[in-house]
């Protein structure tokens, strides 16, 4: 089956209250879409319609460019993975991974190699035998995608597939899931998560959603380089949001003037990321107080109040940190801060 | 066995029998505390029911004579089919009910059942009486002579001991992780291929341990084969009736009385061994 997902205008209620407003969204085939945003956002909503397991009020969704809106979960083909794994408890690994192969009545000589394929892949070859509850989390998550994997989908709908996993696995899991998406190229994935991280380093795009809405859509470097909104500047990774006035002598911080590549008329917030400034003179210069200093090994974070606000700067680690109280002086270059339009995807 | 059915109905504490595990979590109690109910127990319980057994073995033929008689085997046998006919009914369609409450979508699936908990504390005569009026020779469907065959009374035990199955059936329905359900689906699977093969398993503790509640109860019934007034069919509990107040036969009343004691508490043995591994 061939990949890509379509979202048309695709809105989802429950008693009255719309939990998913009119998503316009497409999925290339290969292409890996991250769904990012707090609980609540209408994220894993999507995910579900694309499953089958809420139907649309209005709206159609696309699988390979085949209208499933109205077809049954079991006949849409797409392969799913979710947070609490969901394998079969009652059933060896090999038979969990069987189970779609089965139910798609697959030539039964068939199986067997798809099965060890698949196990194969994410690397349980040898965990054939044991039952779920022999298994590790990590271990249970890869026969989880092995399963879904099984089947051959178009379509990989992963719902927070690292959440319940610990830090320290999650990110060997992270190199996993990209090196899968190596070697399954042609396989359309849709990522459900709330980590920015997981996020930025896994998706080809990332779509952005807040309150039931598509805030943003676009590349991990282009949201996170230049957000054309603040709940996506504040999400996709940390920013200082500065209020400005933009006017015809400039952009202004209080009274100091500010210089920004391109201007937004009427913009009136400026986003630097915390690594972005630097401390001592330079261009964009801000003097301030220091609040709080906390060391981070490799760099220093430094809050500091500039006009009544606080600016956050991620420094190289310094040999002697200001403290409590220090005058300092921050700086960031033009081309490191974006304008933002007050009140875009905030109305 | 009266144990069993007030735990039962009391309705929390299914899974995992109570009685046992208690003793090892308090602090040791004074024994003179724990005198009186043993005391109680004896003399009201233990005793009796030694001297039914005492009174079985007056004279020591009596057994002989009672396993020899064509009544207590064809009691034996009808007792037998009659309990374990109506357990498979009852899984069958405790399964069934159960699945419709738990997953099909309805309003008024909760009152359903809450209803079964209420449903679990009647008394077994009331749903024979019920039935009387729908099959009875005087009910609605009328006249013709159903209630009183031996398929009445399976009829009726059906009826009643049902919920005891769906009970436990929901319970574990309601620790089903619908991801499962959802992610058997998504892989392909229809309705019919997600109960057998991943409601059906982890249904299947349940499914033992209120068959074997059930089959114990079955075995033992004595109100439903009363009340459906069915002169053919002879049960266990029904001959040592006729026996000792007929017949005043004690001795074989008491014979047939110690079986059905040693089958009973046999089978109340496999329901805690099923039911402690369900309870797991």
């Amino acid at each position: 089956m061939t990949g890509g997902i379509r979202f048309d205008s695709v809105t989802v209620a429950y008693d009255g209250t719309v939990v998913l407003d009119a998503l316009d969204l497409a999925v290339e085939p290969g292409e890996v879409m991250a769904l990012l945003g707090p609980s609540g956002s209408g994220k894993t909503t999507a995910l579900r319609a694309v499953a089958g397991f809420v139907r649309p009020v209005s709206g159609r969704v696309f699988l390979g460019g085949r209208d499933v809106t109205d077809l049954p979960p079991y006949r849409r083909g797409v392969g799913m993975v979710v947070q609490q794994y969901a394998l079969f408890p009652h059933l060896r690994v090999e038979d969990n991974v069987a189970f779609g192969l089965k139910a798609q009545k697959v030539a039964r000589g068939e199986i067997r190699p798809r099965v060890a394929e698949a196990l194969e892949l994410t690397g349980m070859a040898e965990y054939g035998r044991r039952y779920p509850r022999e298994l590790s989390g990590g271990q249970q998550q890869r026969v989880a995608i092995a399963r879904a994997l099984a089947i051959r989908p178009g379509v990989l709908l992963l719902d927070e597939p690292l959440s319940a996993l610990d830090a320290r696995l999650r990110s060997g899991m992270l190199a996993e899931l990209a090196r899968l998406h190596r070697e399954l190229p042609e396989v359309s994935i849709l990522y459900v998560t709330h980590d920015q991280v997981e996020a930025l380093t896994l998706a080809d795009r990332i779509a952005v959603m807040d309150r039931a809405r598509l805030q943003e859509c676009g590349t991990p470097r282009e949201l996170y380089r230049a957000p054309k909104s603040e709940f996506t500047a504040g999400f996709v990774g940390s920013a200082n949001l500065l209020p400005v006035t933009v006017g015809e002598r400039g952009v202004f911080f209080g009274e100091q003037r500010i210089e920004v590549r391109g201007v937004v008329p009427g913009a009136a917030t400026l986003c630097v990321r915390p690594h972005l400034v630097g401390l001592g003179a330079g261009p964009n210069q801000l003097s301030g107080t220091v609040s709080e200093v906390q060391w981070r090994g490799a760099t220093h974070r430094l809050y500091v109040g500039v006009n009544g606000h606080r600016v956050v700067a991620d420094v190289p680690e310094l040999k002697k940190p200001p403290v409590h109280g220090d005058a300092v002086t921050l700086h960031f270059a033009p081309e490191d801060a974006v304008l933002l339009a007050v009140g875009v995807g905030d109305e | 066995m009266s144990e069993v059915v007030r735990r039962v109905r009391a309705g929390g504490g299914w899974s995992r029998p109570r009685g046992g595990s208690r003793k090892s979590n308090t602090a040791p109690r004074p024994w003179g505390v724990a005198l009186a109910p043993v005391l109680i127990l004896t003399l009201f319980f233990l005793y009796p029911l030694a001297l039914i057994v005492r009174q079985s073995f007056q004279p020591v033929s009596a057994y002989a004579d009672v396993f020899s008689s064509e009544l207590f085997r064809t009691a034996l046998w009808t007792t037998v089919w009659i309990a374990v006919a109506s357990t498979v009914g009852c899984l069958v369609l405790g399964f069934v009910l159960a699945l419709v409450i738990a997953f099909v979508p309805f309003p008024g699936a909760r009152t359903v059942s809450r209803f079964i908990d209420v449903y679990l504390s009647f008394p077994s005569f009331l749903i024979t009486l019920a039935l009387l009026f729908i099959y009875g020779t005087t009910g609605i469907v009328g006249s013709f002579q159903f209630l009183a065959t031996p398929w009445g009374v399976l009829l009726a035990e059906v009826t009643y001991f049902t919920p005891f199955v769906m009970r436990p059936l929901l319970a574990a329905f309601s620790q089903l992780d619908t991801a499962q359900l959802e992610a058997a689906s998504s892989l392909g699977a229809r309705a019919p291929r997600i109960v057998r093969q991943v409601i059906l398993p982890e249904a299947l503790p349940a499914l033992a341990a209120g068959g074997s509640l059930v089959l114990v109860l079955c075995l033992n019934e004595f109100g439903i084969v009363l009340f459906t007034g069915a002169k053919g069919v002879t049960t266990l509990p029904m001959l040592v009736y006729s026996k000792a107040i007929l017949e005043s036969d004690y001795s074989g009343a008491c014979v047939v009385a110690v079986v059905n004691v040693l089958i009973s508490v046999g089978l109340y043995g496999l329901y805690r061994v099923v039911s402690r591994r369900a309870g797991a």
